[in-house]
């Protein structure tokens, strides 16, 4: 019986409560200290590259937009680093490539075409053609039409607040950009005026994306942000650890 | 703590322990069951040596292997393009004019540039390249906006038309609504489609539309309509009509006329298969010497 021996190794751990939750606490920290501790230590777990910029808010109503209507449950936006996928969509998708986005917008799954690398791969009349009705330039599209975002004006009354929460988890807005970003709405989408936007963003495409230069609809901020899709960082001639700041 | 004593009923080993007179068979974990842990443990430890594996304070253990998948794929491309090295580097040697005399040369040229144009072309000109009637030109017919020998097909697909490009196409039809009035655009119409008709060809230069047209839009279209590729400016003397050949649709397109962009390829794609492309797209059918 137990009480004719002492007790002796894992029975007296057995026996005291607190010496059992004292041990499995030191046991469970030092593993959590392990995986966590270099995370507080490294001052970035992303990369730096050069080009990466906060979104224009034109082009961040646009993200919007992509994420209100879903497009995300069949486009992923993110090349993996395989050759079929390199030779297919471009450079393979970096960390820092999404290091604005909130949320981030990669997917999981490709009903339609990766869109990580899209902008600047078609003109903005096939956008507007392609959304109205994708069977018009695709025949064997499945994708739905969005003709409706060509005659619905973009709302952006209230920019200046999503830029605001953007800024509240990381994105580094700045007043101006803040302030005048309705302006910038406005000159984005029509190319008059755009000097303090390129200045704010540098190497926005500004212009009139819907082919309907006097409204600024949906169609107008889902392509702009279409087009800047992958087109920050300039691969064409960099390695990756050139890119590197 | 009793002697572990055999069960009488199963005649297994019992644990020792007895809690108010009850006992427990000793059943242990089975042998295959722990060497399998103590096989995972073993590859655990294995793969956290060879591959990279944990955080470090200032980066991460890049593994004895040094593997990395940008590794991985850096050695998938070169192995692909060691294939092809010598193809390629062909390709890229050889005039554009003569590549097409080279058989085997032509051969792999339009299989990349079939791909190439599958994923990068078909979008807007179509499978095929029959085009997109009233939105993206046919690149299987004889009709050239920008030139239709290869090496035009190729400066097109390298810098793009109407791109940002300093070096893409550019030209801008004015809008002849602000120009002309809708009597004289009316008139020019109608002198436009008789550019096509043979049976007109004595009687056209009588049409109220003929001066007008001679005026304003022979310098860049050609007194016959016979187009400038130097220009883009569209051949109107055939039945190739990109965005649409009734009266109302010319009537619009001289008012307020649409124009097509196309993105500037060399950007995105390497040299070589431009190249490809532009050969693929030659040899469709409306190809120029």
């Amino acid at each position: 019986m137990a009480s004719q021996n002492k007790p002796l190794g894992h029975a007296i751990i057995e026996r005291s409560t607190t010496l059992l939750f004292v041990l499995t606490f030191l046991v469970i920290a030092i593993g959590g200290l392990v995986e966590v501790v270099p995370l507080f230590r490294l001052e970035e777990t992303i990369t730096p590259v050069k080009g990466v910029r906060p979104y224009t808010p034109l082009e961040q109503l646009g993200r919007n937009i992509y994420t209100r209507e879903g497009c995300y449950t069949c486009h992923s936006q993110q090349v993996r680093p395989f050759r079929d996928e390199v030779e297919r969509y471009g450079h393979y998708s970096i960390a820092a490539e999404s290091m604005y986005d909130h949320p981030f917008l990669w997917g999981s799954k490709r009903t339609g075409p990766d869109l990580a690398r899209v902008g600047g791969k078609y003109s903005n009349a096939w956008h507007v053609a392609h959304m109205v009705n994708p069977r018009d330039v695709v025949p064997v599209s499945i994708m739905p039409a969005y003709p409706f975002l060509l005659n619905k004006e973009l709302a952006f009354d209230d920019v200046s607040d999503h830029l605001r929460a953007l800024r509240d988890v990381g994105v580094p807005y700045s007043g101006p950009m803040i302030l005048d970003a309705p302006a910038d709405v406005r000159a984005q989408a029509s190319g008059e005026n755009a000097d303090p936007l390129l200045a704010r963003y540098p190497g926005a495409k500004v212009g009139d994306f819907d082919g309907q230069p006097e409204r600024i609809t949906e169609m107008d901020a889902l392509v702009a942000y279409l087009q800047v899709l992958g087109t920050m960082v300039d691969f064409s001639d960099v390695r990756l650890d050139e890119v590197r700041e | 703590m009793s002697a572990p004593e055999r069960d009488p009923l199963t005649g297994q080993l019992t644990t020792g322990h007895e809690w108010d007179g009850i006992k427990e068979l000793r059943t242990p974990i089975p042998n295959w069951w722990i060497v399998t842990f103590v096989v995972t443990w073993v590859f655990a430890i294995g793969y956290l040596v060879l591959f990279p594996s944990f955080a470090t304070t200032r980066d991460f253990a890049p593994g004895v292997l040094g593997w990395s998948s940008s590794g991985q794929l850096k050695k998938a491309i070169n192995a692909a393009g060691d294939a092809q090295a010598a193809w390629r580097t062909q390709l890229q040697e050889t005039p554009l004019d003569k590549i097409e005399a080279d058989d085997q040369l032509r051969r792999f040229a339009v299989a990349g540039g079939l791909a190439a144009f599958n994923e990068n072309c078909a979008a807007c000109h179509g499978v095929g390249a029959g085009g997109q009637i009233g939105q993206f030109p046919a690149l299987v017919d004889d009709d050239w906006l920008w030139g239709g020998t290869i090496a035009d097909i190729y400066q097109t697909i390298q810098h793009g038309v109407r791109d940002a490009n300093p070096d893409s196409r550019q030209s801008e039809m004015p809008a002849f609504a602000d120009i002309l009035s809708a009597e004289e655009i009316a008139a020019t119409t109608e002198f436009v489609l008789s550019l096509a008709q043979d049976s007109q060809r004595q009687t056209r230069s009588d049409l109220p539309g003929a001066a007008i047209f001679a005026e304003n839009c022979a310098s860049c279209h050609g007194d016959q309509g016979q187009g400038n590729p130097e220009l883009g400016a569209p051949k109107l003397n055939d039945a190739i009509w990109l965005y649409g050949g009734s009266k109302d649709a010319i009537a619009q397109q001289i008012a307020a006329p649409r124009m097509g962009e196309m993105p500037s390829w060399g950007q995105r794609l390497d040299d070589v298969t431009v190249r490809m492309l532009a050969v693929y797209v030659h040899t469709l059918g409306g190809g120029e010497r």
